[in-house]
Formats: structure tokens, C-alpha cells, sequence
């Protein structure tokens, strides 16, 4: 027997009550807002803030981590676009925040919907392909959106868009370079609404059906599953979470270009959630805190980082190819099964 | 939009989409025969031209001592010069490849059968081998010395055919008839075509998996390697970051014909080079990449599997 700290995990969590349940998830969560304490300890990031570097990368990738989660952990769909649906976000607080003046907060629901709206386009158009060649439309998808920006001069070419306001302060935070740990409290507050959100979705219809999916497209049709349509359902959450991400961003940075939303954050982000463990949340926040954090703790480094990062990958993955906290094992015969290739 | 460039030079686009074409098509070979075998995206084959782009600059400058500034070679030197820079560039990028197999995905085959595990694991070597290279070379682009003098041959239609774009071409087309008698006429061939119809019963028949899925990964390095080669002599420069921009491009071409199928990536290789340059003809060069994409959408919406679907085992080049 093989320690799992996911099952050891998962043990403690069926054992405890409802009252010791949420004072674990309290706990968890002071634990989580207090993060910025660490500053000037063993953890601190040579080079750049560590309370900035909570909110970006950590944050941003983990709150992004946990949308696509929904889409390539959950629902099995293999989608190397994702950045296209930040880059929505970013350049509606962008636009809307210079020409209809409306703060982050008022732009945040704008930037989710148009996101999302764009999901629901990009994935009618093409959730019926199956596999690698849904990976190849997501992926061109993005591209896409990338060079219409960068070929674009009313949203700024390759210039981008500068100057865009921070968040007004909201009951007594201020938000600006001073107060990075606004931002970081701000995202974690999404992330804790993104994690509900899966948790009620998953143990209800979508959820059953986004697994039904994922282990086997055909029988779930057979089952009644109406699998185009719950596949646009993960699609346009996973959407809407990169939305929220890419408004944050934005208003945060004050900046933003075509270049930041390359092929590579897409990349990145589904590295970090099969690295921590497809389809299981802490798994994939695990991931995504991990290896967003090492590049920027190892700065001094500075030129071999990337080296490392990928030389880590190769190595986790080889160790531990389902991830660092895996999902539980619900098709336990149908792998074996597969296991004898 | 512009059409009157694309009409006055249609015959030279015609020609140098022809070149780029070749250049994708061996390219999309490394991608659409792993996928064949393995049904994986072998992500690393982009860093393998990388590689090769580099060894073949490499050979030419510090085996054969040539620098930006030589003087282009004539006669029996030049031949065995380019010989031994096409040779180098395939063996290099051959072996590479076997390694990236060894590396990223022979053990993650026998204890996994998530895809994306792999997928991962090729992204980690991919970042590994570009990140080595830009260190290396300090980011810096990498000029070839130009040893071919860059005659034109004949004019047809007024369209230059200058010798190198010959070059790629004939070349490509004996490689790839090569490959055509490779995988139909010989065991090994024989081998990788039974995998890619049925993995467990050409296991079962005794097929050795493993020597087909290296020969496999082998077979798509050289092809790469030679795309590399070719890809050096015609554009002159290379950079760490080359094997990204063209490996997404050879990928789709891959796609575009349906991916698995050799046939299918030299019908999608040539397409994608010919549309890149007549688009890039009518909306600039700055949209060329869209175009492919747009296309690519619009083929797979209405054959989802390429245009030739998916299969190795009829391969014919």
C-alpha cells in the first residue's frame, strides 16, 4: 500500500461531522487570507513581491486552472485555446473601462458574459469534433484571437491598451500598487465561488453527465445523456471562469497587449491541471500553485528556470503519471482493462 | 484586400507555396506517423527541426569551417557539403527523436493509458530542448552561410525558379518515395502499418512493439530532420523558437489531411503552404496564420476527419 494523501485526504473529510467540516473549511480559508504573512520568510520570491506574485501568477493560474479543469479534467475535452476566453475578459475591462467609464466591478459580469458568449460560439461551432482535431480547432481559436487583436488598431495592435484603471476601493480596500494583497484577497474570494460552483455542479445532473462524457461518449448517448449539450455547458463555465480571470488581470496590470495571450498560457494552464491531477479540484490547485510558484521562487536562477520547468514536468509526469493528487478510480474495470496493452 | 498582387505573381506564389509545402509535408510526417502508431500528438517534433535547423547550420560552420560571409561553393565541394548537412541534420534529428520516444513516452505507455499524461510529458521535453537551445545560443538567430549560389534556372509564366526551391523539391520527392517503398515494401513497414490498424493484435501476433514505435519515431525524425535542412537552405536563418512557429503549422497541415494518414499529409502539407502564400497575397503576411486556421475549421467541419480520414495502413505517398 502506497500512501495517497488524496484518499488520506478524502478519509478525514468523510469522517468529520458537519460542524468539524466547516471549521475545517474555515480553517483552510483564514490559512489561505493570511498567505501574504509569509512575505520575507523561506518562501519569499527573489526579485518580485511576493503578495503580487499571490495574485500573479498564483491566483490568476489557479482561478484558470480550475475553469479548464471543468472542461479537460471533467468533461474530457482537449482544449489547447483557453487563453482566448482570458483574452476576452482583459480586453473588455480594457475597452469598456476607457470608453464607457465603468469600473472593474461593473465590467466583471460584462467581461464573464461576453466570455461566455464567446464559449457558446466557439464550442457550437465546433463540440462535435472529437479528440486531437477539437484540440487543433481550440488551439487556432485562440491564435486566432490573438493576431485579429495584434492586426487590429482600434484595440490597440500590438501597442495594446494602456491605462487601465484599477479597481475603485471597495469597502475600505484600496486597490493599487501599494495594495497588492487586495488583489490577491479578490481572487481568492473568485476562486472560493468557483470551487462551490463545481462541487454543487458536480454532484448534480451536469456533473454525472460531464463524467458520463468523458469516460465513454457513446454509452452516454445511449444513456440519454445529451452530450452536445453538456459539453457546451463545461465549455462555456470553463469560459466564463477565464473571463473573470482575464477582467482581473487587466485591471490589475493596467496593461495589456496581444503578446501576453500567447499559445503558451494555454499551455501552461493544462499542464498545471494534468501536473496536479485531472479532474480533482485540489489536485489541480495544488498543480497550479506548484508550478506557478517554483518559476518565480527559483528567479535567481533566472535563466535556467524554464529549463528546470520543463524538466520538472517531465520528471512528475513519469513519476506520477495521473497527476500529484489524483481523482478517485470510479471505472476501475474498464482501466484494467485498458491496462493490459 | 488586395487581389492584384495575388494575380501578377501567382505564378511565384504557385512556386514557393510549392517549396513550403514540401517543408510542412516532412514536417507533418514526424506528427501524422506517431499519431498513426500511438494516437498522440507527438508535441516534441517541433523541437526536433529545431534541432536540426541547428545542426545543419552547424555542420556547415564549424565542420566545414564556413562563415556568413564565405563565398558560395561550386562543383564536387558543394555537393558533398549540402550531402553531409542534409545527412547530419536527418541523423541528428532521427536520433532525437528516438530519444524524445525513450524520455517522454515509453514508460508512460506501459503504466498509463491517459493520453494527456503523454501529452504533458512531450510538452516538458518540448520546453526542456528549446529552453536548452536559447540558452545556448543566448536567444540569438542563427544565420547560414549561403553556400548554394541562388541562380534561376528557367522562368515559367514568370515565375523564378531558382535552384534551391528545385532542390527542396526533388529531394522531397525522392524522400518521400523512400518512405512510400519503406512503409509498404519492407517488414518493418509492415510492422508499423499492422500497429497503427490494431495495436493488442499486432501484439498478440508477435510484433515487437517497441522496435516499431522507435522505428516509427525514427522514420518521422529524419523526415524532420530533412525538413530542416531543406528550411535553412531556402530561408537562410533559424532561431530556438523556429520549431514552434512551424511545428503548429505542420501539425495542421497534418490535421488538415487527416491526421495518421501519410497521403493525407502530403495533400494537407502542400494545401497549407499554397493558401499561406496566396493569402498572405491578398490580406498581407500578418494574416497568414488565420487563414490557415479559417480553413482548417471549415475543412474539419465538413470531413471531421481531414480531408482524407484517418488511416495509415492505405497509406500510399
Amino acid at each position: 500500500m502506497t500512501f495517497n494523501l488524496r484518499d488520506y485526504g478524502a478519509n478525514i473529510w468523510a469522517r468529520a461531522n458537519k460542524w468539524q467540516r466547516y471549521l475545517m473549511a474555515l480553517v483552510f480559508i483564514v490559512a489561505a487570507f493570511s498567505l501574504p504573512l509569509l512575505e520575507n520568510t523561506f518562501f519569499n520570491t527573489p526579485n518580485t513581491p511576493f503578495v503580487s506574485v499571490l495574485f500573479y501568477p498564483i491566483g490568476l493560474y489557479t482561478l484558470m486552472a480550475l475553469g479548464l479543469n471543468v472542461v479537460v479534467g471533467k468533461s474530457g475535452l482537449l482544449d489547447l485555446g483557453y487563453v482566448a476566453f482570458y483574452a476576452v475578459g482583459a480586453y473588455t475591462a480594457g475597452l469598456l473601462g476607457a470608453s464607457l467609464k465603468l469600473n472593474t466591478w461593473e465590467v466583471m459580469p460584462i467581461g464573464i458574459a461576453l466570455a461566455m458568449l464567446s464559449g457558446l460560439i466557439l464550442g457550437a461551432a465546433v463540440l462535435r469534433l472529437k479528440g486531437d482535431y477539437l484540440a487543433i480547432v481550440t488551439l487556432g481559436f485562440g491564435e486566432i484571437i490573438r493576431i485579429t487583436a495584434l492586426n487590429s488598431p482600434a484595440i490597440g495592435a500590438s501597442m495594446g491598451i494602456t491605462d487601465i484603471a484599477n479597481p475603485p476601493t471597495t469597502f475600505g480596500f484600496k486597490f493599487d500598487l501599494d495594495n497588492p494583497e487586495s488583489y490577491y484577497w479578490t481572487i481568492l474570494i473568485i476562486i472560493i465561488i468557483t470551487i462551490m460552483a463545481i462541487r454543487i455542479l458536480s454532484i448534480r445532473r451536469p456533473g454525472r453527465a460531464w463524467e458520463a462524457i468523458r469516460q465513454d461518449e457513446d454509452v452516454a448517448e445511449l444513456m440519454g445523456v445529451n452530450i452536445y449539450k453538456y459539453k457546451l455547458w463545461a465549455f462555456v463555465f470553463g469560459a466564463a471562469v477565464g473571463g473573470a480571470a482575464g477582467v482581473l488581470f487587466a485591471s490589475e496590470s493596467m496593461f495589456i497587449s496581444p503578446n501576453i495571450f500567447k499559445l503558451e498560457v494555454s499551455i501552461f494552464i493544462l499542464a498545471f491541471v494534468v501536473f496536479g491531477g485531472m479532474g480533482n479540484i485540489w489536485g489541480v490547485i495544488l498543480g497550479a500553485v506548484l508550478l506557478s510558484y517554483i518559476p518565480e521562487r527559483i528567479r535567481f536562477l533566472s535563466d535556467a528556470r524554464m529549463l528546470i520547468f520543463g524538466l520538472v514536468l517531465i520528471i512528475m509526469m513519469n513519476l506520477r503519471p495521473d497527476g500529484l493528487l489524483p481523482r478517485k478510480k470510479r471505472e476501475k474495470i474498464k482501466s484494467d482493462k485498458k491496462d493490459s496493452k | 484586400m488586395d487581389f492584384s498582387v495575388l494575380i501578377s505573381e501567382f505564378p511565384t506564389l504557385t512556386v514557393d507555396g510549392i517549396a513550403l509545402g514540401f517543408i510542412y509535408v516532412l514536417i507533418a510526417l514526424g506528427y501524422t506517423m506517431v499519431y498513426g502508431v500511438l494516437r498522440l500528438i507527438n508535441f516534441a517534433n517541433s523541437e526536433v527541426f529545431m534541432i536540426g535547423t541547428f545542426a545543419s547550420i552547424l555542420i556547415a560552420t564549424q565542420l566545414f569551417g564556413h562563415t556568413i560571409e564565405s563565398e558560395p561553393l561550386t562543383g564536387f565541394k558543394l555537393v558533398y557539403t549540402m550531402l553531409a548537412m542534409l545527412l547530419g541534420a536527418m541523423i541528428i534529428s532521427g536520433l532525437v527523436s528516438v530519444l524524445v520516444e525513450i524520455v517522454a513516452y515509453r514508460r508512460l505507455r506501459a503504466v498509463t493509458t491517459n493520453r494527456l499524461t503523454s501529452l504533458i510529458s512531450a510538452i516538458g521535453v518540448s520546453i526542456f530542448l528549446a529552453e536548452g537551445v536559447r540558452i545556448l545560443t543566448s536567444s540569438a538567430p542563427m544565420g547560414a552561410p549561403r553556400l548554394l549560389d541562388k541562380i534561376t534556372l528557367v522562368t515559367i509564366f514568370g515565375a523564378d525558379i531558382r535552384i534551391d526551391i528545385l532542390l527542396v523539391i526533388v529531394f522531397a520527392i525522392i524522400l518521400l518515395v523512400c518512405l512510400d517503398i519503406f512503409v509498404n515494401k519492407t517488414r518493418l513497414g509492415k510492422g508499423i502499418r499492422a500497429v497503427s490498424m490494431d495495436y493488442d493484435t499486432a501484439k498478440l501476433m508477435g510484433i515487437n512493439i517497441n522496435k516499431v514505435i522507435s522505428t516509427t519515431f525514427l522514420v518521422g525524425g529524419i523526415g524532420t530532420g530533412a525538413a530542416a535542412f531543406f528550411y535553412v537552405t531556402v530561408y537562410e536563418v533559424t532561431v530556438f523558437r523556429i520549431g514552434f512557429e512551424l511545428g503548429i503549422a505542420a501539425f495542421t497541415a497534418a490535421v488538415l489531411g487527416g491526421i495518421g494518414n501519410i497521403r493525407g499529409a502530403f495533400a494537407g502539407g502542400l494545401a497549407l503552404g499554397l493558401i499561406e502564400m496566396y493569402s498572405s497575397a491578398i490580406f498581407g503576411t500578418q494574416w497568414k496564420s488565420i487563414t490557415a486556421f479559417v480553413i482548417l475549421v471549415l475543412v474539419l467541419l465538413f470531413r471531421p476527419n481531414g480531408i482524407f480520414g484517418e488511416s495509415l495502413q492505405q497509406a500510399r505517398v
